[in-house]
This record gives structure tokens, C-alpha cells and sequence, in this order.
């Protein structure tokens, strides 16, 4: 089995400092969008400099490198174990590189670890068996401002009159990007996940992330109520930063899964307009980062 | 764009209104979660006793806080090993976990301007009133952008916090913020909050 340690070290790197095509391409519409002069204006075109800076410098677009998620789908041949040392070390060294900022705190001691590395838990890492010779290892950091506004919702919600429908499943995102206002970064992009159970439902609601602001949901129903509700939260007018504006989040991403009959979660993770996702592909001798 | 110079008068302060956007020169200091718990703690509740180089702290503290600014951010900072300290990314982090510290920190030391992201609420917007002091909010996540106004690093206090949760004296020429709250009572991100709870309304009475 290849070791792996350097790729990891370059997707790192990437993830961190280049910003994907697809939401870089958002942002600029999202700034045109704007009125000129406005605040909300103003915030998009620092953003838009701050990630051409980053890319040209090498250096962390945000400086919350956040919690490094990995979802790793390997053929059989390979180890989990092996690869996860491998992860582990290339985190330790982009960390020492100042591609990333050292973020596992102790959360009883309150001590960080100063590299990086925490317990299992710290980096997230999920590993899936799959068909096939081609292994793939998706990136997501995802910092802390949006990651403690993701929320999640049980059904039905009185105060919100969301019943156990596709418009229940509305009625709470909508107000999830209300309680969100700006604080994790507007505008950005919602992963849901309807169903499953609470642990799953979250796990699941990021994996929505990892998918290309452009791409198109393949249930009818759910790529109906992405568009829906992109263009009613942005009518919220949260904006960018919250200085309230015409773009509050740059696109919404949905999936369903198999639910308890007593249960029926809806729930919102949260990415910053910083999306840094970034997949690294291996097939044979032949690697790719896209 | 105003020029605003560290440390801040009173007169400057109350110059400031919503909206207005600010240029930032001067030394100012990092200060985010631990460091707010900490300083309650150990200086205004005083609910554990000083320890260590606490004293010197405070006196360090107290001398850069007066008319001075907090800076709610943890930066990625190159250079540990050498002590030779580059700020390489540091963008604000969301300031409404230290409301239930700002305003009582504000006080005590003379803080006049409190830069973050999100804004803060109404007992930090009541001390910005009385002390005077302003929110300033700087464009979260644009890091390496603000990384560039900061000149020099000239210290660091409480390092065993963490990189991110230390307090980091630097020197900032023209960091660039938005005027959020200001001392007259007013806050752009409550206005916000209604403009937008009233279409949240609209959107879910349909």
C-alpha cells in the first residue's frame, strides 16, 4: 500500500489556501448582485480580495482552519488504520506549516494540543468499503462560527407549524437561516439532512457539503426545494456579514434517509461562504486534487 | 473612510455612527473566549486567585486596555519556535460568546472599541453608551487580508492558553471595520434581526 502522507499534506494545503472554483464563482455573482456602495457590497469584495491574497500567498483563506473532516471511500487492498496514521501525520505537519491554525482543545483541561491532533474524535475521519480500484478522500474544514449555528429540528415544531412534510422540512431551515443571521460568516451554504437518527442526521448533513454549488440535486422534489429555498432564505435580506443584502446563503443542499416511526429530524449544518472542500483522488500511481 | 488612532478618545467614539467605516492604526490586543472567562475571573470577580504572572499581566493589561481595543480573534501565527511571530491569517472570530463578559471587561479596564464578527447585544451595547466604546465589525473570514495590516506582533501574553486563545499585542496600521454599534445606543445587527424576523413571517405565513 502507497503511502499517502504527502498527498495529504497537498489537500491540506489546498483546502486551506484556494478556494473551489464553483463558490468562488458564487461569490462574484453574489457581489455584483449587491447595490454599489452598500456595506453588503463592500464585505463581498473584501472577501473576494482576501481569497485571491490567500491563493497567491499560500496562506489560510480563514484563519479558523476549523475541524478537519475527512470522509475517505477506499477499495478493498487498502488499510483504514494505515490511512489514518497518514492523516493524522500530514495534519501535524500542515499544522506546524501554518496551513492550519492548532484547534483540538482538551475540552477538560481546556490544554490544545498544539498540533492539531486529539483524541479519535480529533481530526473527524469516516471511513466507508467501497466497489472498485479508485480511492477518494473529500476534504471539508468547516470552521467554528458556522459550525455552532448548524441546528436540528424534530417534527412536528408548534412554534413553526412545520408538520412531517417537505414544507415542515422548509418551514425549519428557514428558520435556521433566521436564527443563523450572520454569525457564521454569511453568506453561506446549508447542508440538510431530513430523518435518520440525531448522530447520522448531522453526519449526513455535511456529507451534503461536499457537493458542488452547481450540481443538481437528483430527486426532483429535493432539487425543487434547493432552488426554493435559496432564493426565500436570501429574501430573509440577512446579507453578508448580516449588514443585511440581497445574498444570505449561496446554495442549499438536501438529502433524505430512513427515519424511526416516532422520529423525524431536520437538520442544518451550516458551511461559511469560506466552503473549503477540496477531494483528493487516487487510482493505480495516478493522484488528482480537484 | 475614517482614520481612528489607538488609544481612542472620547470625542472619536462619539463621532462614530452606524455604517460609518473606520481605518484602525495602533497597538491593540487579541482577546477571545478564555481570555474574557480569565479576566473576569481573575481581576473582576475575582473567583480564583491571581497566580503565576497574573500581577505583571494586569498591569501589562491595564495599560494597553485604557482607550484601547480588543480584537475577538485567534490568528494562525508562523514563527512559535523562533519567537520570531508572523501573523499569517486573522480574520475576527464571532463575538456574541463573550457578551456575557464584554461589558463588565469594557468597564473595569476603559476599553473604547470592541472589533469582532456578528455583532454583540444589549449589555455590551449599554457599556458602549455609558464608557463610550463602539462595536467595530471586521469581515470574518477575510484573514489573510486583515493579516496584512498587522505591522508587527510586539508580544504575546498567557501563550499557554493556546495560539488561538492568547492574548497577541500587535501593532495594526489602517485595519479596516464597520461601525455596528455605536455609543448612542443604536445596533445595526438588531435592526437587522427585526427586518428579517418580519420576512421570516411573510415567508412562513404563505
Amino acid at each position: 500500500m502507497q503511502d499517502l502522507t504527502e498527498q495529504f499534506v497537498e489537500l491540506i494545503r489546498r483546502t486551506s489556501t484556494d478556494l473551489p472554483a464553483d463558490v468562488r464563482r458564487a461569490l462574484t455573482e453574489a457581489r455584483d448582485r449587491e447595490a454599489p456602495g452598500s456595506a453588503a457590497r463592500g464585505a463581498l469584495e473584501s472577501i473576494l480580495q482576501n481569497v485571491e491574497l490567500a491563493r497567491e500567498k499560500i496562506s489560510p483563506i480563514c484563519q479558523d482552519t476549523g475541524t478537519p473532516i475527512f470522509f475517505v471511500r477506499y477499495p478493498a487492498g487498502w488499510s483504514s488504520r494505515a490511512l489514518r496514521e497518514q492523516m493524522r501525520a500530514a495534519i501535524a505537519r500542515a499544522t506546524e506549516d501554518a496551513y492550519l491554525r492548532p484547534n483540538a482543545v482538551d475540552s477538560l483541561s481546556g490544554k490544545n494540543s498544539g498540533n492539531n491532533l486529539g483524541d479519535e474524535a480529533f481530526p473527524s475521519l469516516h471511513f466507508e468499503e467501497v466497489e472498485g480500484d479508485t480511492l477518494t478522500v473529500d476534504l471539508l474544514l468547516k470552521g467554528g462560527g458556522c459550525e455552532n449555528v448548524g441546528a436540528q429540528y424534530s417534527l412536528p415544531d408548534d412554534r413553526l407549524g412545520a408538520d412531517r412534510d417537505l414544507q415542515g422540512v422548509r418551514r425549519a431551515v428557514l428558520d435556521a437561516v433566521h436564527q443563523a443571521q450572520g454569525l457564521g460568516c454569511a453568506p453561506g451554504v446549508l447542508g440538510v439532512s431530513i430523518g435518520g437518527d440525531r448522530g447520522t442526521s448531522y453526519a449526513r448533513s455535511k456529507q451534503q457539503l461536499l457537493r458542488r454549488l452547481d450540481d443538481t440535486n437528483p430527486n426532483p422534489d429535493l432539487a425543487r426545494m434547493e432552488a426554493q429555498l435559496t432564493q426565500e432564505a436570501n429574501r430573509l435580506g440577512v446579507g453578508p456579514m448580516g449588514f443585511g443584502g440581497a445574498t444570505t446563503v449561496l446554495g442549499v443542499k438536501m438529502t433524505s434517509q430512513h427515519r424511526l416511526p416516532a422520529s423525524y429530524f431536520v437538520t442544518v449544518s451550516y458551511m461559511c461562504w469560506a466552503d473549503r472542500r477540496r477531494r483528493l483522488t487516487v487510482r493505480g500511481d495516478s493522484q488528482a486534487i480537484e | 473612510m475614517i482614520p481612528l488612532h489607538m488609544p481612542l478618545s472620547e470625542e472619536a467614539i462619539r463621532a462614530l455612527h452606524l455604517g460609518d467605516s473606520v481605518l484602525l492604526s495602533g497597538v491593540m490586543i487579541t482577546a477571545r473566549d478564555t481570555a474574557h472567562k480569565w479576566m473576569i475571573d481573575t481581576y473582576i470577580r475575582r473567583t480564583r486567585p491571581p497566580s503565576g504572572d497574573d500581577e505583571q499581566t494586569y498591569a501589562a493589561l491595564r495599560d494597553l486596555l485604557r482607550g484601547g481595543a480588543i480584537y475577538h480573534c485567534g490568528p494562525v501565527v508562523a514563527g512559535l519556535q523562533t519567537k520570531q511571530y508572523v501573523f499569517k491569517a486573522a480574520g475576527p472570530t464571532t463575538s456574541i460568546r463573550e457578551e456575557p463578559y464584554q461589558g463588565e471587561v469594557m468597564r473595569h479596564f476603559g476599553v473604547r472599541a470592541v472589533i469582532g464578527k456578528g455583532g454583540m447585544g444589549p449589555r455590551t451595547l449599554a457599556a458602549c453608551g455609558e464608557i463610550p466604546g463602539v462595536y467595530l465589525h471586521a469581515i470574518g473570514g477575510a484573514a489573510t487580508l486583515i493579516a496584512e495590516t498587522v505591522k508587527s506582533v510586539q508580544g504575546v501574553l498567557k501563550l499557554e492558553f493556546g495560539v488561538p486563545e492568547a492574548m497577541w499585542v500587535i501593532e495594526v496600521v489602517d485595519f479596516p471595520a464597520v461601525v455596528t454599534m455605536d455609543s448612542h445606543g443604536q445596533s445595526l445587527h438588531t435592526e437587522i434581526e427585526k427586518a428579517s424576523r418580519g420576512e421570516l413571517d411573510k415567508l412562513l405565513a404563505a
